[in-house]
C-alpha cells in the first residue's frame, strides 16, 4: 500500500530534513537515481565513487544524494557559529550535463522556498580544482543575495583523464542552505525536524556534543602513529587490490576497483586526520597529496576497465 | 552596404575575461573578413555576463572579383615542374597563357576569382572564430566537442536584416536571442542592431559595458549622497561589478558599528574582495554601510536583498573583527619569536634574521640621512611583526596596514608606525615614495637588505625572469634617494649590509652596475640621455646616486649649448689622437707638459688655459657645482679649437710630438673631472 502523504507538506524553509527531503524528491523526479550517502570517511560529496568514479566513461548517470563530509581542521569545538568538522553536502550530478542544468538548478532552488524574483541570484566564477583526485572543472559559485548556496561544477578532468561526455556537478552546504532558508545566524539553532515547542531538535541537540568530542579527537587524542600507519596500510591495500583484481572482472576487465577505491579515500581521510594533529610539515605535506593522487588515478585507470566504466565486451565482435 | 549584428549567447562568462573577450571577438572576425577580401566600415562590441556582440557596418554583398596570374616554368622546362605548376593552379596547360620576358618564354597561369557573398564569408568566418575562440580557459559540457569559457547555447547572426543560418558543432545561428535571465519576457527575434538593443533595453539587459559602469557609479553616488555620504570609489570593483550584472540595481546595507572598530582598510578589503561590495564614508572616516549591486529589479525594492547582504557581510565583518581582536589583545613583541620560524629564503635564512640586519642596516642609513637612530631601529624591529598576525594571515594584503594599526594601538611613535606600512614602498614606477626620514630608512633598508642577499646567493634578474622583484627595488632605492634628495653612498652600505659577502670588491661593483641600468632607464623614462649616464658612470667609484644625476643634469645642460657641442668634439678629437699615438708608441701619456718645448702661440695659449680651468674645475667638483664646473670647461673651447686649427700634433722633432700629445692628454684630464667625453654620442 502507497504511503499516504497527503497530510503533511514539506517545508523546507522551517526544518533542516525537510530541505534535504524537498532536495531529493526534486531531484529523483528529474530522473536521478537517489542514493543514500557513502559509508567511508570523506572530505566532500565529489569522493563519493557515484560522482568520481562515474564521471569516466561512456555511460550517462544521474544521481543524487547527500553526503556527511569530514574536514577535520575545522573543528571549532562547537564554539564557531559558522564552522563544522562534520557537515552535509547535497550533491546532484547529471551526465552528460543537460543543456538546460542552470534552469533546472534555479528551479530546485524555487522547491526550497526561494523565490527568484525577490532574490538576487548569481553565478560568480569559481574553477575547481582537487590535487588530491588529479581532477578539475569549470564552473561558478552560486550566490543568492550574496551567500554562497552552491557549487556548480563541469567536470573536465577526473584522475587526469577527460570527462567525456561532461559531468555537471552541482554541490549544496546544507547547513549553510539551511541557515539562510530558516533565517537563523548560528548552525545550532537551526531547526532539524521542524517541530515547535517541546518537538522542536535542534541542530545543536544532534550534533553539538559531536562536534566537541570530534574537536578534541581530530586536534588533540588522535594517535598519530598509529594514523602514519593506517595511512601506510591503506596505500598498501589499495594498490595490492589493483594488482589482484586485473583481468578478473566483466569481459577480462578490473574485477576489483570500488574495494581499492574505498581504501584510496581512506588514506585520504587519513591524511586530513595527519594535518590537523599538526604532524604533517610544509615539504612533506605535498608528497602526501601526491601518493593520494597516485591512488586515485591507478582507481580511475582500472574503472575504465570495467562495465560500468565503459569497457565493451572484446569476444563478442571477434565471435561476429 | 550593410550592417552585420552577431551575438554568442552563453552561461555567465568570468567578469575578468568579458572586456579582452568582446575585444577578441572584434579583432578576429574583422581579421576574417580582411582576409577574405570583404570591405567593412564601422566595428563596435559589447559584452555582458551571459554575451558577447559584435556588430559592423558598411559591408558590400560580395567581396570584388579577383584575378590572379600566376608565373609559372619557361615553356622548356621539365615535364615535372609542369606538372607540379599544372596541379597547383588546377588548370591545363591548353588553359594557361605564355607570357614573354628577357629570359624567354614562360607559362603564366590566370585564375578568376568570382567574389563571394558577404554571407557565405561571414557564416564561414563566425564557425572559424567560434571554433578558435581564444579564451584564457576554456571547458566542453554536456557531449559537445566545442570548446567555449561556459557552455554556449545560441548564436545570433544577422546581415541585412535577414538571419545567416548556419551549425557551428551544434549550435545553431539565427536571428533569435533571449534577455534578463529572471526579468526578461520571452525569447525574440531582431533585424538589425538597434532593434536589438532597444528590445534587449526592453527586456532588463543594458547592453553596454561602459554604460552598466556608469549606471552604477551615478547610483551609488546618489545613494549615499541622499544620506550626506560619499561614495568610496575604486575602478577595478566597479568594472567588476558591471562585468556581474545585466541590469544593475544599486542597493545600500547597513552593519554593525561595532565593526568600526576594525581598520578601515580592512573593512574597505573585506567589503570589496568577497562580497564585491563598495564601502561609503563621511568624510574621511568610514561609515557602518555598505552598497551593493544586483541584477534584479524586485517588488520590495530591495528589501530581502538587503537583509541576505546584510547577513552575509555581518558573518564575514564579525570574522576580520574576531582576527583583528586578537591581534589587538596580542602585543607585537609577543609576534618577533614567531617570525624566527618563517622562512624567507632556503639560503637566505628566516624573516626573523631579516629583522636582525634591517635593525642594524637602517641605524646606519639613519645615521647618514639624517633621520631619528632610535626610532628608526625601533620602527625596524617591529616592521615584519604583522606577518604573524591573524589579520594578515587572512588577508595578506593587509601587510604593513595591519602593522601601522597595532603600532599605533600600542602607543608607538607616529613616525614608527607610519614606517611599519610605509617600508614597503614605492611598490611600483608610480606609487608614491615615502618622505618621512624614518620611513625612508628603513624602506631602503628593506631593498638594499633583498638585493644584496640575492646577489650574495647569485639569484639575480634574468632576462624577463625577475621572481623577487628585485628591478623593482632598486628602483625603490633610486626613487626614494633622488625624489628625496638624500646623499647615500651605495657601496658601504653594499658592504655593511652583508659584510661576510661583499667584502669582494667583484660583487660590489657588479650590483652597483646593476643600479646604473636601472638608473638609465628611470631617466631614459625622464627624458635623459643614457649615453650621459653611462659617460659618468665610466668615471668609476660613482655610487652616489644623487651626484650622478646632478652631473648628468649638468652635462645635458652644457651640452645643449654651442660651446658644449664644439667642446665636446674638440675633446673627443685629442681623445682619439691619443688612443691612436699611444697605441703605436705603446705608452700612456700623462699630462706632464714641457713649457719649454711650447713653441707656437696657439699651444702656449692652450697649456695656459688648461691650467687655469683644471685647478678651477677640481676645485668646483669638490663642492659639487657641476654647472660651473661645465662652465669653467667651456672656456677651453677656444683654445682647443685654435690649437687643432693651428698646430700639427706630431711634429718631425720627437720631443716637440711627446710634448704635444701630453698636452691632449692634460685636455683629457681636465675632462674627466667631469665625465669620460668619449662615451657621449654625436
Amino acid at each position: 500500500m502507497a504511503l499516504n502523504m497527503t497530510n503533511r507538506t514539506l517545508q523546507p524553509t522551517k526544518s533542516f530534513q525537510d530541505l534535504i527531503l524537498t532536495l531529493q524528491l526534486y531531484w529523483a523526479e528529474q530522473g536521478c537515481v537517489v542514493l543514500q550517502p557513502y559509508d567511508v570517511e570523506v572530505g566532500a560529496g565529489t569522493f563519493h565513487p557515484a560522482t568520481v568514479l562515474r564521471a569516466l566513461g561512456p555511460k550517462p548517470w544521474n544521481a543524487a544524494y547527500v553526503q556527511p563530509s569530514r574536514r577535520p581542521t575545522d573543528g571549532r569545538y562547537g564554539e564557531n557559529p559558522n564552522r563544522l568538522q562534520h557537515y552535509y553536502q547535497f550533491q546532484t550530478v547529471l551526465k552528460p550535463s543537460p543543456p538546460n542544468i542552470q534552469e533546472l538548478y534555479l528551479k530546485s532552488l524555487e522547491a526550497i522556498g526561494i523565490d527568484m524574483s525577490s532574490h538576487d541570484i548569481r553565478f560568480v566564477e569559481d574553477d575547481w580544482e582537487s590535487p588530491t583526485l588529479g581532477a578539475w572543472g569549470l564552473g561558478w559559485e552560486v550566490w543568492c543575495d550574496g551567500m554562497e548556496v552552491s557549487q556548480f561544477t563541469y567536470f573536465q578532468q577526473v584522475g587526469g583523464f577527460d570527462c567525456s561526455p561532461v559531468m555537471g556537478e552541482l554541490t549544496y552546504g546544507l547547513e549553510r542552505l539551511a541557515m539562510y532558508c530558516q533565517g537563523v545566524d548560528n548552525v545550532y539553532e537551526l531547526n532539524f525536524n521542524g517541530g515547535e515547542g517541546e518537538a522542536r531538535v535542534n541542530y545543536g541537540d544532534v550534533f553539538l556534543q559531536a562536534e566537541q568530542e570530534y574537536s578534541r579527537h581530530n586536534f588533540e587524542y588522535a594517535n598519530t602513529e598509529k594514523l602514519f600507519q593506517h595511512f601506510k596500510d591503506a596505500a598498501a591495500e589499495c594498490n595490492s587490490l589493483l594488482e589482484q583484481g586485473k583481468g578478473t572482472g566483466t569481459y577480462g576487465g578490473h574485477g576489483c576497483v570500488l574495494p581499492a577505491y574505498d581504501q584510496c579515500i581512506k588514506a585520504s581521510h587519513l591524511f586530513n586526520l595527519l594535518d590537523a594533529r599538526g604532524v604533517i610539515s610544509v615539504t612533506e605535506r605535498q608528497s602526501y597529496i601526491l601518493q593520494v593522487r597516485d591512488l586515485a588515478k591507478a582507481c580511475c585507470t582500472a574503472w575504465l576497465e570495467t562495465e560500468a566504466g565503459g569497457a565493451e565486451p572484446v569476444e563478442a565482435e571477434a565471435a561476429e | 552596404m550593410s550592417e552585420l549584428l552577431l551575438e554568442l549567447f552563453s552561461e555567465e562568462i568570468p567578469s575578468r575575461m568579458q572586456k579582452k573577450a568582446g575585444e577578441d571577438l572584434a579583432r578576429l572576425v574583422t581579421l576574417g573578413l580582411k582576409e577574405a577580401g570583404l570591405d567593412f566600415g564601422e566595428v563596435r562590441h559589447f559584452e555582458t555576463p551571459r554575451r558577447l556582440c559584435l556588430t559592423v557596418d558598411g559591408i558590400p554583398k560580395k567581396s570584388s572579383d579577383v584575378r590572379e596570374e600566376r608565373k609559372g616554368p619557361r615553356i622548356d622546362a621539365p615535364e615535372k615542374a609542369l606538372e607540379g605548376f599544372l596541379r597547383s593552379t588546377g588548370l591545363t596547360l591548353e588553359e594557361c597563357e605564355i607570357h614573354d620576358d628577357k629570359k624567354g618564354q614562360f607559362y603564366v597561369a590566370v585564375i578568376d576569382r568570382e567574389g563571394r557573398t558577404a554571407e557565405s564569408i561571414i557564416s564561414e568566418v563566425v564557425t572559424n572564430v567560434v571554433r578558435n575562440f581564444p579564451w584564457p580557459k576554456s571547458m566542453r559540457w554536456g557531449t559537445s566537442r566545442l570548446r567555449w569559457v561556459r557552455p554556449l547555447h545560441s548564436i545570433l547572426c544577422v546581415f541585412a536584416g535577414k538571419p545567416l543560418k548556419f551549425i557551428v558543432d551544434g549550435v545553431a545561428a539565427d536571428n533569435k536571442t533571449q534577455g534578463h535571465r529572471f526579468l526578461g519576457g520571452r525569447e525574440f527575434a531582431v533585424k538589425n542592431f538597434d532593434e536589438y538593443a532597444s528590445k534587449l533595453e526592453k527586456n532588463k539587459v543594458i547592453l553596454d559595458p561602459a554604460k552598466r559602469a556608469e549606471i552604477i557609479l551615478k547610483d551609488a553616488k546618489a545613494l549615499a549622497k541622499k544620506k550626506k555620504l560619499a561614495l568610496v570609489e575604486d575602478e577595478g570593483l566597479l568594472a567588476e561589478a558591471a562585468g556581474l550584472v545585466e541590469w544593475p540595481v544599486v542597493l545600500m546595507g547597513t552593519f554593525d558599528k561595532a565593526f568600526l572598530d576594525v581598520p578601515s582598510e580592512v573593512l574597505i578589503g573585506t567589503l570589496k574582495s568577497h562580497q564585491k561590495c563598495f564601502s561609503v564614508r563621511k568624510g574621511k572616516s568610514l561609515v557602518n554601510k555598505f552598497i551593493l549591486v544586483s541584477n534584479l529589479e524586485t517588488g520590495d525594492d530591495g528589501a530581502e536583498i538587503i537583509a541576505g547582504n546584510e547577513r552575509v557581510i555581518r558573518a564575514r565583518l564579525s570574522d576580520a573583527k574576531f582576527f583583528w581582536d586578537n591581534d589587538l589583545a596580542r602585543p607585537l613583541d609577543d609576534l618577533l619569536p614567531k617570525l624566527e620560524e618563517i622562512v624567507f629564503h632556503a639560503k637566505l635564512g628566516t624573516v626573523g634574521e631579516r629583522v636582525k640586519r634591517l635593525e642594524s642596516l637602517s641605524g646606519l642609513i639613519a645615521k647618514q640621512i639624517g633621520a631619528d637612530v632610535t626610532l628608526t631601529k625601533e620602527a625596524a624591529k617591529y616592521v615584519k611583526a604583522d606577518l604573524v598576525s591573524e589579520t594578515v594571515y587572512e588577508a595578506p594584503d593587509m601587510q604593513g596596514i595591519a602593522g601601522r594599526y597595532l603600532a599605533l594601538a600600542e602607543g608607538k611613535d607616529e613616525s614608527v608606525a607610519a614606517a611599519i606600512e610605509e617600508h614597503y614602498k614605492p611598490l611600483g614606477p608610480t606609487d608614491a615614495v615615502p618622505s618621512e626620514p624614518v620611513s625612508m630608512a628603513v624602506a631602503l633598508a628593506e631593498k638594499i637588505d633583498i638585493l644584496t642577499g640575492f646577489w650574495a646567493i647569485d639569484e639575480k634578474p634574468t632576462g624577463s625572469k625577475d621572481p623577487f622583484a628585485l628591478r623593482r627595488a632598486a628602483l625603490g632605492v633610486i626613487r626614494i634617494v633622488l625624489e628625496n634628495g638624500l646623499r647615500l653612498p651605495l657601496k658601504d652600505l653594499f658592504k655593511e649590509a652583508r659584510s661576510e659577502f661583499f667584502s669582494e670588491e667583484k660583487l660590489v661593483n657588479d650590483l652597483l652596475s646593476f643600479f646604473a641600468d636601472r638608473l638609465k632607464v628611470y631617466l631614459r623614462d625622464q627624458g635623459a640621455r643614457h649615453d650621459l649616464i653611462d659617460a659618468v658612470f665610466s668615471l668609476g667609484g660613482q655610487d652616489d646616486l644623487l651626484m650622478i644625476v646632478k652631473r648628468v643634469e649638468a652635462l645635458s645642460t652644457f651640452l645643449d649649448t654651442d660651446d658644449g657641442v664644439n667642446l665636446l668634439a674638440g675633446i673627443k678629437r685629442a681623445e682619439n689622437i691619443l688612443r691612436i699615438e699611444e697605441k703605436k708608441d705603446k705608452t700612456r701619456y700623462a699630462a706632464e707638459v714641457n713649457e719649454d718645448l711650447l713653441k707656437v702661440a696657439q699651444e702656449k695659449a692652450l697649456n695656459k688655459a688648461i691650467k687655469s680651468v683644471s685647478k678651477k674645475v677640481t676645485s668646483l667638483i669638490k663642492k659639487e657645482d657641476f654647472e660651473g664646473a661645465m662652465s669653467e670647461l667651456s672656456k677651453l673651447r677656444r683654445p682647443v679649437d685654435a690649437f687643432f686649427d693651428g698646430v700639427i700634433v706630431n711634429d718631425e722633432a720627437a720631443d716637440v710630438r711627446k710634448n704635444r700629445l701630453a698636452l691632449l692628454a692634460a685636455i683629457r684630464g681636465a675632462a674627466l673631472g667631469i665625465a669620460r667625453f668619449g662615451k657621449i654620442e654625436g
